[in-house]
């Protein structure tokens, strides 16, 4: 039986943490993901959840003290956002390649500078060559959801990689709406026991986590986790499978909204893609063939899907809320021009970078943009420059 | 557990690298870089165990409260032990 | 009721205007509406100018924008009407509401040319008589839901009883000096302005 409720995204999450109930939870706070263990550790006094909270010192202490809890054979959870998330950078590294799979809660927030608490993707995607799961949310619904399906994903044997459930800080994780909750039944159910073949406490077994390697051995370590990211896709699809059996709900690698008879494309990651459906539907009305590629899992990178997905448009957008200062464009334009290109594509593709530092985006910025779109298909991409921004005062 | 070496192809090693049996170091066999070789005179050794503690390899074994014959699996032939003997009863030859 | 309803409050850091607005949804929320209730965060200073905004729909709400046409905009704390131009996008067919102590002569220069109709409630006036405190969060919120009709007066005090018995069990008393402040709240709204009525 479904609950129909009201919440943050940050109250979503916290209350998908409450209905799993990890082992273990180390963190420290950071806006706008501070929230998320505090509402845990009131769980935790109230005798709603009996997880061990850890209150350390830092972001890289509480990545620190997860991969030990993690590797000790408990579930571990944390919570970061921005500068949290920088801070944790030499950790996340060592969480995945010790094959850790930890639950991540990541708030996007801009990193700085300018000092600037709102939301952007830059934490996150400057972590995206870090070897954890990426799985991104367009609402409070979604990393819900999301969250829920984490620990099957991050767990399974053939994976054991830790995962980042990303939700737009304040947009998603302090806006209240509507949402649909499981019963706490059906999602310790569905998440089941965490049973690792291995681990540092396991009764009758010694163990040695995270070795120095020699060249001899470090190539072939790092071909084997490349490996897990692969098999990856595979169980991400299985568990939404699963899931939209006691949710109804259905996921996959990225959402096709009114995309299968589009000419112009947006593509984008996050609560905007909510904003530009508003904008499908009015240009729909206009006749114009407008259509929303939503990308949800971006490690792995699901960019043959995603290729495919477009393959018939005639023009797309590629819409990065993060400046990645390669003078070339944003991360998600960069690796989809590349799957673009495998695929033998030869759509006209504009790089947009939009939303920088908590700049707002409209349901009118998206219109303009399906507009330049038709002009550029018409036209070619002379009058409009490949990489450009969006609500930028120039 | 299978034995892995520098043949093993990336799909035969353990996840991460990990190691699932304890004291796996003493495997691996580091008396093989031995230049030298420290050698015991037992006329002169009084038992006096200074030379255990200085062992930066822990190849000096003792049983009983009595020193025995080194370790030379694991010995590297540092020569501390030679230069911390206060009675001249540890020399070092050339060679394993 | 149209389809979305679409509300702003302004307020300033620490008076609770992002508290009412999401208690806005809350009741909205209540009464089977999707609901989006969120605030625009700035450098939290208490005292500094705060957003916050309200969507309340009969139909599930995508859009992640801010609100920059609202049908209503709440003003929490008049000293506000001097530094920020409250009215600004505001429909001509929508409202806005004052809280405030001052006649409409003082007031209706303050919103930059606005055409729309001007509602004003003294919440001090309320809180005082009812609670004994000044917490204007409890009749603006109950002035909001009369000017913008998002839901029944009966339905709405009826909602809101059953959330304040659940909040303030044991304390019945607040229970119902909040019921009064409500029900005043309600009759002491007052038409400041009628929009002017050209169709």
């Amino acid at each position: 039986m479904a609950v129909k409720e009201r919440m943050s995204g940050n109250e979503a999450v916290a209350f998908a943490m409450k209905q799993i109930n990890p082992d273990v939870m180390p963190a420290f706070p950071i806006t706008p993901s501070t929230e998320l263990p505090q509402f845990v550790s009131s769980y935790i006094a109230n005798g709603e959840m009996d997880t061990e909270f850890i209150p350390v010192e830092s972001e890289h202490s509480a990545m620190s003290a997860a991969i030990g809890a993690e590797a000790a054979g408990a579930r571990t959870m944390t919570a970061t956002s921005s500068a949290g998330l920088a801070l944790m950078w030499e950790m996340l590294y060592v969480a995945a390649s010790n094959r850790l799979p930890i639950a991540l809660a990541v708030v996007n927030r801009a990193l700085s500078g300018p000092l600037n608490i709102n939301c952007e993707h830059s934490d996150s995607m400057g972590a995206r060559d870090s070897g954890w799961i990426q799985i991104y949310a367009e609402d409070n619904q979604e990393v819900y959801d999301n969250f829920i399906q984490a620990y099957r994903i991050a767990e399974h044997k053939d994976v054991m990689l830790p995962i980042m459930i990303c939700q737009d800080g304040f947009i998603i994780s302090h806006g209240v709406s509507n949402i649909e909750l499981l019963e706490e039944a059906d999602v310790r159910n569905f998440v089941g026991a965490y049973e690792p073949a291995h681990y540092l406490f396991k009764e009758g077994e010694s163990m040695a986590v995270g070795p120095y390697a020699v060249s001899a051995y470090g190539m072939e370590a790092k071909r084997a986790q490349a490996e897990a990211m692969k098999n990856a896709r595979q169980v991400i699809l299985d568990v939404a499978e699963e899931y939209k059996k006691i949710s109804g709900r259905e996921y996959g690698f990225y959402e096709a909204y009114r995309l299968s008879d589009a000419d112009y494309a947006i593509v984008a990651i996050g609560s905007v893609c909510g904003t530009i459906k508003d904008a499908v539907d009015a240009l729909r009305e206009k006749g114009i063939k407008a259509g929303l590629l939503k990308v949800r899992v971006f490690r792995p990178f699901p960019g043959k899907e995603l290729a495919d997905a477009l393959g018939h448009c005639r023009a797309a957008a590629v819409m990065d809320r993060c400046e990645g200062f390669s003078a070339n464009g944003g991360p998600l334009a960069a690796e989809l021009s590349a799957a673009l290109f495998q695929a033998k594509s030869r759509m006209e593709v504009v790089n947009i970078v939009y939303g920088l530092n908590g700049r707002d985006f409209t349901v009118d910025d998206a219109e303009k943009l399906y507009q330049d779109l038709a002009r550029l298909s018409e036209h070619g991409n002379q009058e409009t420059e490949a990489y450009r921004y969006i609500g930028l005062r120039d | 557990m299978t034995q892995i070496n520098e043949t093993t192809r990336w799909q035969d090693l353990t996840e991460g690298l990990q190691i699932y049996e304890p004291a796996t170091a003493k495997d691996f066999l580091t008396g093989e870089w031995r230049t030298c070789t420290p050698v015991t005179d037992e006329e002169k050794c009084r038992q006096c165990l200074l030379c255990v503690p200085y062992c930066p390899d822990s190849c000096i074994p003792v049983k009983d409260g009595k020193r025995l014959e080194f370790d030379y699996d694991h010995c590297k032939g540092c020569g501390i032990c030679a230069a911390a003997c206060p009675f001249g009863a540890i020399s070092m030859k050339e060679g394993k | 009721m149209k389809q979305l309803t679409e509300i702003r409050w302004h307020g300033r850091g620490g008076q609770g205007a992002k508290t009412a607005a999401l208690l806005l949804a809350d009741v909205a929320f209540s009464i089977g509406k999707h609901v989006q209730g969120f605030p625009e965060y700035g450098p939290e200073r208490m005292g500094a100018p705060i957003t916050a905004y309200d969507r309340i729909s009969s139909q599930a709400i995508r859009v992640h924008s801010n609100i920059y046409e609202p049908d209503f905009v709440v003003v929490v704390d008049d000293t506000l009407l001097h530094d920020v131009d409250v009215t600004r996008g505001l429909k001509k067919d929508g409202a806005v509401l004052i809280n405030t102590e001052k006649e409409k002569e003082e007031i209706l220069p303050l919103l930059n040319g606005y055409a729309g109709a001007v509602y004003a409630i003294d919440a001090k006036k309320v809180c005082m008589e009812t609670l004994g405190k000044y917490f204007p969060n409890t009749p603006m919120l109950a002035a909001v839901v009369k000017v913008s009709k998002v839901m029944e007066r009966e339905v709405f005090l009826s909602e809101m009883e059953a959330s304040l018995r659940h909040k303030f069990e044991k304390k019945p008393e607040v229970l119902e000096g909040n019921k009064k402040a409500l029900a005043m709240a309600f009759e002491e709204v007052k038409l400041y302005r009628d929009r002017e009525v050209k169709r």
